[in-house]
């Protein structure tokens, strides 16, 4: 039976984390998720599970372990941000070419500089085209949620990659709110035991990992790696039916809140959408027809999917919290435009940046944004394209 | 998931490849004959050579055999040409030579 608590979602993780009970888990501190191996080492004195941790010396070093031990055949994951993310570039790209079905648990920081500590998605941003699938949870229930479905997703016969489950830095991990929990045999049974087919410590059946490739066989094992990802989708969503049946929650690869006849809607991903929410819930009070797109699911990238969803409303606000110094706007921005032009929805649609290093975003913010686009429109005019929110000047 | 690699040629469609180029096999850098690479190659006399065994285990690439306790002639079908041997030998018995 389910449970009722109160957690930040670093707790939230690290709980999540105990009722797995991987194998392996090498880790290195970076806040803000040094509390995940913080917590879950503190679990295994305590004897709550028995995950082997190791101490490692660099996040450089936490991915190879991770990556090592999962070659090994064991269960693996770690935690980082950031710089630590940054870091681990090398061997995210390994993880997933070489077919490794571990897990991270990243909790989003801004990416130097200036250099700070708060959250924005430049780091989970700056790994989307490392192969990684990638979740992002608005709070510490999604981000418990999207945890436990993690290995199912990630170790499916279909798929075989490395998966991502994000959470936003301080807002989300450290910010402590309600949530409901599941059972522990409840999570060891939905997640099931890990039995890999081919791995290193497996006698009388040698396998080599990661072989160099010349050029004859490098493309064609770049689009076997590519077909897995597309296939992770079906999983998503095949596993979070299982998820619902069990915990009464269900997820998409994105959410779609009071949309139905939305003229505006705003789309983002993370805690800000709460916040969006709040905003339209008191627009739609005064009549305004305007909704929130929350993306769940930013690897694989559900193009077409988000152009269907949007093709009815006039304009949408796509929201990147993320500087892609591209000249063009955020990651976010492009990918969506793309995914509308591709599927002939010709409708306005302008990019905004927020919340970068931490900053504010706030109600006010949203329904600024949603004037300003309703404004704009009624009087032919364009919107300005990726104006930072908030941006003194 | 078991696949007979030695099927998986360069001709293959990737649906025939494995996942993530896995070898599902022991001992497969032996198919693969670096000596191609040489440009430079040792030549053994055996005339001068004491047996001291200081050339065998130097060797990157095992390319020296070693059968009780005498060494023998180079593998060159793995012998990369590095001359580390032609160094390490007190007897002046290896000479490196241009060309393969």
């Amino acid at each position: 039976m389910a449970r009722k608590d109160r957690m930040s979602g670093n707790e939230a993780v690290s709980y999540a984390i105990r009722q797995i009970n991987p194998d392996v888990m090498p880790a290195f501190p970076i806040t803000p998720s040094t509390e995940i191996p913080q917590m879950v080492s503190t679990y295994i004195a305590n004897g709550e599970m028995d995950t082997e941790f190791i101490p490692v010396e660099s996040e450089h070093s936490s991915m190879s372990a991770t990556i090592g031990a999962e070659a090994a055949g064991a269960r693996s994951l770690t935690a980082t941000s950031s710089a630590g993310l940054a870091l681990m570039w090398e061997e995210l790209l390994l993880a997933a070419s070489n077919r490794m079905p571990c897990a991270l648990a990243l909790v989003n920081r801004t990416l130097s500089g200036p250099i700070n500590i708060n959250c924005d998605h430049s780091d989970g941003m700056g790994a989307r085209d490392t192969g990684w699938i990638q979740i992002y949870a608005e709070n510490n229930q999604e981000a418990y949620d999207n945890f436990i479905q993690a290995y199912p997703i990630a170790e499916h016969a279909d798929v075989h990659l490395p998966i991502m489950i994000c959470q936003d830095g301080f807002i989300t991990s450290h910010a402590v709110e309600n949530i409901e929990l599941l059972e522990d045999d409840e999570v060891k049974n939905f997640v099931g035991t890990y039995e890999p087919e081919e791995y290193l410590l497996n006698p009388g059946k040698p396998i080599s990992v990661g072989p160099y490739s010349v050029s004859n066989y490098a493309m064609e094992a770049k689009k076997n790696q590519e077909i897995a990802l597309e296939n992770s989708k079906a999983v998503i969503l095949e596993v979070a039916k299982k998820f619902e049946a069990l915990s009464g929650r269900s997820y998409g690869l994105f959410e779609e809140y009071r949309t139905e006849d939305a003229e505006y809607i705003m789309l983002l991903i993370g805690s800000a959408a709460g916040t969006a929410k709040a905003a339209v819930d008191e627009l739609r009070e005064q009549g305004k027809k305007v909704g929130v797109l929350k993306l769940r699911v930013f690897r694989p990238f559900p193009a077409d999917e988000i152009a269907h969803a949007l093709r009815h409303c006039k304009a949408v606000a796509i929201m990147d919290r993320c500087e892609s110094y591209n000249g063009n706007g955020g990651p976010l921005g492009s990918e969506v435009t793309a995914a509308l032009f591709k599927n002939r929805v010709m409708i306005t649609a302008v990019n905004y940046i927020y919340g970068l290093a931490g900053r504010d975003f706030t109600v006010d913010h949203v329904k600024d944004i949603f004037a300003e686009m309703e404004d704009d429109l009624k009087n032919g005019r364009e919107t300005k394209q990726y104006q930072y929110v908030g941006l003194r000047k | 998931m078991r696949t007979d690699v030695k099927k998986i040629n360069e001709q293959s469609k990737h649906q025939e490849l494995t996942e993530g180029l896995m070898i599902f096999a022991g001992g497969t850098a032996k198919e693969f004959h670096t000596g191609e690479w040489r440009t430079s190659t040792p030549v053994f006399y055996a005339d001068k050579c004491k047996q001291c065994l200081l050339c065998a285990p130097v060797c990157p690439d095992g390319a020296i055999p070693v059968k009780d306790s005498k060494r023998d002639a180079f593998d060159l079908d793995h012998c990369k040409g590095c001359g580390i041997c032609e160094k390490a030998c007190p007897f002046g018995a290896i000479e490196m030579r241009e060309g393969r």
